[in-house]
């Protein structure tokens, strides 16, 4: 089984994935720590990480914080049934509110007319049926259908694992 | 739980995105008017707390293969049972229990789309029930994180 992660395919890169999915430990210089793990320089250990990330590979660089743990413990899959053609436009609105934290197309199904996928979070569950409701707003009557799928367990959460290559 | 000012601070700057370079914390100490010391001490409590849950790259799932968000209408007397099933699969990485007919959803990333077909097939033969299977089309908006501050 191999892992394709485009040009990035490379050991090197994949040993950085396996090294710090987990996060980094906390020291003072983690890159240094990093370059020491993959035998090569601070600095080429910089460029590598700029180069996954220009590639895409690496989405951000970031203090990931538990927003369940921090109190945001409700969070909605708000679903829409917009017409296909007006979802480029529609999809960039709805991403760009600062409550919505993924914004997706996903393709219809049988029994399953929804196109538009946004995943809302909050304190409370007024607060996500506030969000809910401003996103109707926005929409307006490009939305001919809509549900809010509301999590009710973590059943299981893990960042990304990659299976090991061999 | 409560996030004094430096906490909040910290994590309403840094969660999109924190510079990369050589000891990076010595910079973000000076933009959030604390020392180095300070800035790891709260880095650390955050951690011990669960308030972090990591610091680091966050990498993409659809660039690293391929993943697909599924979902499952498992009769509730079965829930525990099928979620166990799925859950069992390191290849699942997200598995929440929803309120809907449509009652437990679960993202499965793996090396390439035939994997996660095998995995689908599997678990539509082992519990007798239809997967939805919603890969993203298109992307509008990424976990970039979100605000902590109240919203209209």
């Amino acid at each position: 089984m191999s892992v394709c992660i485009s040009r990035s395919d490379s050991p090197l890169a994949l040993r950085l994935i396996a090294l710090t999915q987990d996060g980094l430990p906390l020291l003072e210089d983690p890159w240094a720590w990093l370059a020491e793990q993959l035998g090569i320089s601070v600095e080429s250990t910089l460029d590598l990480l700029k180069r996954l990330q220009a590639e895409g590979v690496i989405r951000r660089i970031a203090a990931v914080p538990n927003h369940y743990r921090l109190g945001y413990r409700h969070n909605g899959m708000t679903v829409w049934d917009v017409a296909d053609e007006q979802l480029p436009r529609l999809g960039e609105l709805i991403g760009a509110q600062p409550f919505v934290s993924h914004c997706y197309r996903r393709p219809r199904r049988a029994g399953w007319p929804y196109n538009l996928f946004a995943m809302v979070h909050g304190r409370s569950r007024e607060e996500i049926d506030s969000y809910r409701e401003h996103l109707r707003f926005l929409l307006a009557d490009a939305c001919r259908a809509d549900e809010m799928l509301v999590s009710s367990r973590i059943l299981k959460k893990t960042g990304l694992r990659l299976p090991p290559a061999h | 739980m409560d996030l004094d000012r430096l906490s909040q601070h910290l994590i309403e700057r840094y969660q999109h995105g924190m510079p990369l370079c050589a000891e990076p914390y010595r910079e973000m100490a000076q933009v959030l008017k604390c020392s180095e010391a300070e800035l790891m001490t709260c880095l650390q409590r955050l951690e011990l707390a669960g308030a972090l849950s990591r610091v680091g790259p966050v990498f993409e799932h659809t660039r690293a293969g391929a993943s697909t968000l599924a979902a499952l209408a498992v009769p509730a007397e079965r829930l525990e049972q099928v979620a166990a099933r799925v859950s069992q699969y390191p290849e699942v990485n997200h598995n929440y229990a929803r309120e809907h007919h449509y009652n437990l959803w679960f993202v499965v990333t793996g090396p390439h789309r035939q994997h996660l077909q095998q995995i689908l097939d599997e678990l539509e033969q082992d519990t007798g029930l239809t997967p939805l299977d919603l890969p993203m089309l298109s992307a509008y908006r990424i976990d970039l994180g979100f605000s902590l501050g109240g919203h209209p």
